[in-house]
Formats: C-alpha cells, structure tokens, sequence
C-alpha cells in the first residue's frame, strides 16, 4: 500500500482477568488467545460475555486485574497509555467521528498526535480515502454530518488506519448499518485487510460476521469465559459443547458450505474419453469412475458433454453426446454456490474445472453431504439433510 | 387623530424649554443633550464587559474543574445560584461596606450574578459531547487535556455562547442599577433626576438611556451570534 506500511505483530493473552470493584463475578475470566500477526480474531458471543471488555483491555482503555497481553511480545502493562494507543487503530460500532472536523481533519487526528508535517498528512488522507473507495476531493473538506452512514463507517475505518498501526481494534463496526450496506463494507474490509494485512481484534455478537470475517473466531460466553477458539470451519465442524453448538446455529452445516470451497472436498471420479478412443478401454475406465456415464473431453480436457450410450457401440468413441456439461464448476467456486448450481440445473453432479478450464473431477450432492460428515447429519435438523439429498 | 394633540407637539418642540419643564418626550432637549449620554454608556459596556469577562474566567474555570471531579457540580451549582437570588439592589448595599462606593462594588455584585448561568452552560456543553466522541478520542491515544481542548470544548461552544449571550443581556439590564452602588452607566441617567424639573424620572432621559441599553444588548447578542457561527461552521453545513 505505502512506504510507511508498518509490521504486523502478534496479539498474546495471558490468562487475563477483568473484575470490576463490587461485582462478584469477573467480566473476563483468564483468557488465554494468541492471535498470529496478520490475522483477524473475532470476539464472539452474547451480551455480557465480556467480549468488549477483553478488547478494550489491549489499548488499556480498561486495564485488567490480574494476567498481561503482549503485542509482539511486550506487556502492554509497561507502556504509556496514550502513546500505545497512537500504535492501535481504534474503530467503535458508532464511529464516533468529531463532528466539528472535517473529513481531512478526522482523519489526521493520529498522525497530528505524532507530530507528522503537513504534506505527509495531506499525501496519506488522500491516500486513505481513495483506499476506502471515496473521492478525495469531494470528501476532503466535508464535515461527518455531510456523508451517509455507510461513508462515516469507512472514514471511521480510515482513520483507524491512519498512522498505519500493527495492530486494528474494531468494537462492532458495522453493527449500526442496514444489512446490504454491511455486506458490502464487510466484503470491502476484507479486500483492504488483504491489501494492509493487520493484526485485527473484531468484536461482534453475530455469529454469521464472526464466520465471514475471522481466520480465528474466540466465542465467549457469560462471565468471561472462553468456550473455544478455533478457525471458522473448525468451529462449524466440532463445537466443543452445547453452549458453542446453540451459539453457532442449528443451521451451521449450511454456514460451512459458504466457507468452503469446490476444491476442499473429496470429488468424485468420472471417466473421460476422447472422440477416436478404443471402446473396451473406455468401459473398463467408465466401470472404474464413481459417475456411471462418461464425459466426452476435447484434446485439452475440456468438457464437452456427457456420452451417449450409442457413442460405444462400435470399436471408438463416437462424437454423440447425451447432454452438454451444463453447468461447470470451478474448483475455486464456494461450495454452497456449487451447491446452488447443482440444484438450479435439476442434476446431481457436474464437471469440475481447473483454472485452465481442464477436467480436474466430480462435483455431486452426495460428495457434498458426504463432507459434511456424518457427525453432523445425525445433529442436525431434518431440513438441511433433505436439503442435500434432494 | 385630531389637530389638536398634533398642534401641541408641534409648540413643545419648537419650545424646548416648555416640554422639559412639562417632563415630556422632548426631541430638541435630546439633540442637545445627547453628549451628555456617551460617557454612560461607555461606562455601561465597561461595566458589562467586565463583568461577564471575569465572570466567564470564573465560571470556566469552575466547570472545567467540575468536569474532572463530577461531585464538584453540586455545591459548585448551589453557591453560585445562591448569590442569583440575592436581589440585585440588596447586593450592592451589602457589598458597599466591604468594597466602597464605585466601580468595583458594581462589578462584584454583576460578576456573581453571571456565574451560574456561565457555570451552567459550559458543563451541559461538556456533558453533551457524544460519549462515542469521547470514547473514539481517547481510544486514539488523546490525552485527557487534548480530548478537552481538541474535542470536548469545540463540541460544547454553541452551549457556551448560548450562555454568553444570556450572561450578558442580563448584565446589560443589571447594570442599570450599579449606578445605587456609585459605578455609573446609563442607570444613572435613566433615574437621574433633572434640576430645576422637579421629576424625578425625566421621560426624554429614559427613553434615550433606556434605548441606549436595549441597543447594547440588542448589538453585543449580535456580535455573540456572529461570532458563534464563525466558529460552528460544521453546524450549519446541510446534512444528508
């Protein structure tokens, strides 16, 4: 992104404990987390959960009773805390951008703190707001009151990452914004942390976020407890308990297919034949396939369509086909796009294709349901196993 | 309107001294008095300004105190508007053993009366900057002297200057009476009893000191106005 793009650096709980003077019970009950440099961590669960509170320890705008956080393996016990949070980009649900600033000025509030001269502000502001997708010289000089709600959200953002902090602290940030709005900016940070790569602590009580936006989602639960911390799809595959399963959702099974993708599973075998192909040979290969029909390829591997029968009667393969391939699928394709495919063409399986558009296998609903493992179906409700095996 | 309530204004006018022995609204007596009025009413900004000057640097720096200790506002809240009740003639006598006759007597007396109306105003100023504000400024590594200089207090300007205007329009109005405690101004005048009238309150020298008065509260709730616009601009942007 720019020359000033600083490290990354890793985020370490250790055993941290929060409690509040008079309160018997403690708001975060020694967490232990790591979240590897360039990551983003979601905090997940249900109100009370103590998810914020462990959040605002690592800036120190709450400091904890007993444990310590490293980031990049020093205590942020024995930093000065307004000079440790010019280090952490900060991004709250309500935005809280000073409505007597200018956009500009909003955004320069940290790099002003440190002192940067003027030009290096004006560059990075521009900087920042073309990397948010909005014009800077429409925006530069406008006040907060003057922009949408969705355009506030992402100044907010900018500004957090205006003195490119290692670390990102966002406190629900797209909690407050209508649900087409917040895909989108959803899907716009993650292209931007794919661009910025920083350590990122995300709170959410949504599940459905944590999912899409965490490589490593920690769901908390009452008291400040932590119930698991594990990837996304290790989440949706093996809750450790009731609480975790409850908290993710009966219809998790579902969630997993939009995380996954084509190439994830294990595909079915086809057999694939080419026009002038020996008979004999293409039988023994058909008998071999999971898929009882063969695909006729052009000299690439590229499908074509799946054989007629007729097409074996003589000594090779003959050109006629039954039906055209339709649809294909990629092996980058999201699994529950896939699945979608499949159904909306009223067949049970399809050619899958490499980048190349090469045969690379077989998608079909049994592989599909077959990987979401049987430890689930038997969990699960009806609906989503008819679902899969239409 | 008949002719003859006409004729007669037409004779005092063109009879000067008639109107004035008459006690009535006499232009010709104005014209050639107004003079008379000008170091009044300097004195009577004088009075003003300083006043609500002092009584803002009071007041300010009670509130930002306030602001740090909350259990401040309280008694802070109770004293002040204690001396608001003291009626304001009463305060002058009372202070006039302690700070003798003249301008500082005056000036005690109306610096007391704009500290709970300053007082209050810049802490709902304060207390009303968006908490999310706040809380995204010290998140970002603002001191708490920088969130109150950078943040709090420009977000709390249009309830100060709301305040300032009041502050002074009511001391405008008070210092009409300093004149009681000997710290002149245009109250002087207005109950200045003319020699050789026998009134005691000379109708021209009312509506011409009166009037002088209301235009200097009518003017300096103005320059406030403007003053306050210059430095909101981002209150009268238009909004999405």
């Amino acid at each position: 992104m720019s020359d000033l793009r600083s490290q990354a650096v890793s985020i370490e709980f250790r055993e941290v404990t929060k409690r509040y003077p008079g309160s018997e019970e403690a708001a975060v009950n020694e967490l232990s987390l790591d979240v590897p440099a360039g990551e983003i961590c979601v905090l997940v669960g249900p109100s009370g959960c103590g998810k914020t509170t462990a959040m605002r320890m690592i800036n120190r705008l709450i400091d904890m009773t007993d444990g310590d956080i490293l980031l990049g393996g020093r205590s942020v016990r024995e930093r000065e805390p307004a000079e440790l949070r010019r280090e952490i980009g900060y991004a709250i649900q309500q935005v809280g951008l000073f409505p007597h600033q200018t956009i500009a000025q909003n955004i320069a509030t940290v790099p002003r703190l440190l002192k940067w001269d003027k030009a290096r502000i004006r560059a990075r502001v521009d900087e920042l707001l073309e990397l948010i997708s909005l014009d800077p010289d429409e925006v530069r000089d406008r006040y907060p009151a003057q922009l949408s709600g969705g355009q506030r959200q992402r100044v907010g953002v900018a500004r957090a990452l205006a003195a490119d902090p290692a670390v990102l602290l966002m406190d629900e940030p797209f909690g407050a914004i209508d649900p087409i709005t917040r895909e989108r900016l959803q899907n716009e940070f993650l292209r931007l942390q794919g661009e910025i790569g920083k350590t990122i602590v995300f709170v959410t009580h949504d599940i459905d976020e944590a999912i899409k936006m965490g490589d490593r989602i920690a769901v908390m639960k009452k008291g400040g407890y932590l119930a698991q911390y594990a990837t996304p799809a290790e989440l949706l595959m093996n809750p450790v308990d009731d609480f975790v399963e409850q908290f993710v959702g009966s219809d998790r099974a579902l969630k997993r297919l939009a995380l996954q993708r084509v190439r994830d599973i294990d595909l079915w075998t086809a057999a694939t034949v080419r026009v002038g192909d020996d008979v004999q040979a293409a039988r023994a290969r058909i008998a071999d396939a999971d898929v009882d029909v063969a695909l006729l390829v052009d000299d690439q591997s590229r499908p074509i369509g799946w054989l007629a029968e007729r097409s074996l009667a003589g000594e090779k393969v003959r050109a006629d086909i039954r039906s055209v391939a339709e649809p294909i699928v990629e092996l980058d394709d999201i699994l529950r796009d896939a699945l979608s495919d499949l159904l909306a063409a009223g067949t049970r399986f399809a050619p899958v294709v490499d980048a190349t558009r090469a045969m690379a296998g077989v998608l079909s609903v049994e592989a599909i349901s077959h990987s979401l493992g049987t430890e689930d179906l038997d969990t699960q409700p009806r609906a989503a196993a008819e679902m899969l095996s239409e | 309107m008949s002719l003859v309530p006409l004729a007669q204004v037409q004779i005092r006018e063109r009879t000067g001294e008639g109107c004035v022995a008459e006690n009535g609204f006499c232009p010709a007596w104005i014209v050639e008095n107004i003079d008379k009025y000008w170091a009044p009413f300097l004195e009577h900004v004088y009075l003003t300004v300083v006043s609500v000057g002092v009584g803002f640097a009071i007041a300010f720096t009670l509130a930002l105190l306030a602001h740090r200790r909350r259990w401040l506002t309280g008694p802070i809240i109770g004293v002040t508007g204690a001396l608001y009740t003291v009626p304001s003639v009463a305060a002058f006598f009372l202070l006039l053993p302690i700070t003798g006759r003249g301008n500082l007597t005056a000036i005690v007396a109306l610096t007391a009366y704009t500290l709970l109306i300053l007082f209050r105003n810049i802490t709902t100023g304060l207390r009303n900057v968006p908490v999310e504000a706040r809380d995204a400024a010290t998140g970002m590594g603002l001191t708490p002297r920088q969130t109150l200089w950078r943040v709090e207090l420009p977000l709390a300007v249009p309830e100060i200057l709301a305040g300032l205007r009041i502050a002074i329009t009511t001391t405008v109005g008070l210092a009409t009476l300093a004149f009681f405690a000997g710290g002149g101004g245009l109250g002087e005048q207005i109950y200045s009893e003319r020699a050789g009238t026998g009134g005691i309150f000379f109708q021209s020298n009312v509506v011409v000191a009166g009037g002088l008065a209301i235009l200097l509260a009518a003017i300096s709730d103005l320059i406030v106005l403007a003053v306050q616009r210059w430095a909101t601009p981002w209150r009268s942007v238009s909004t999405v």
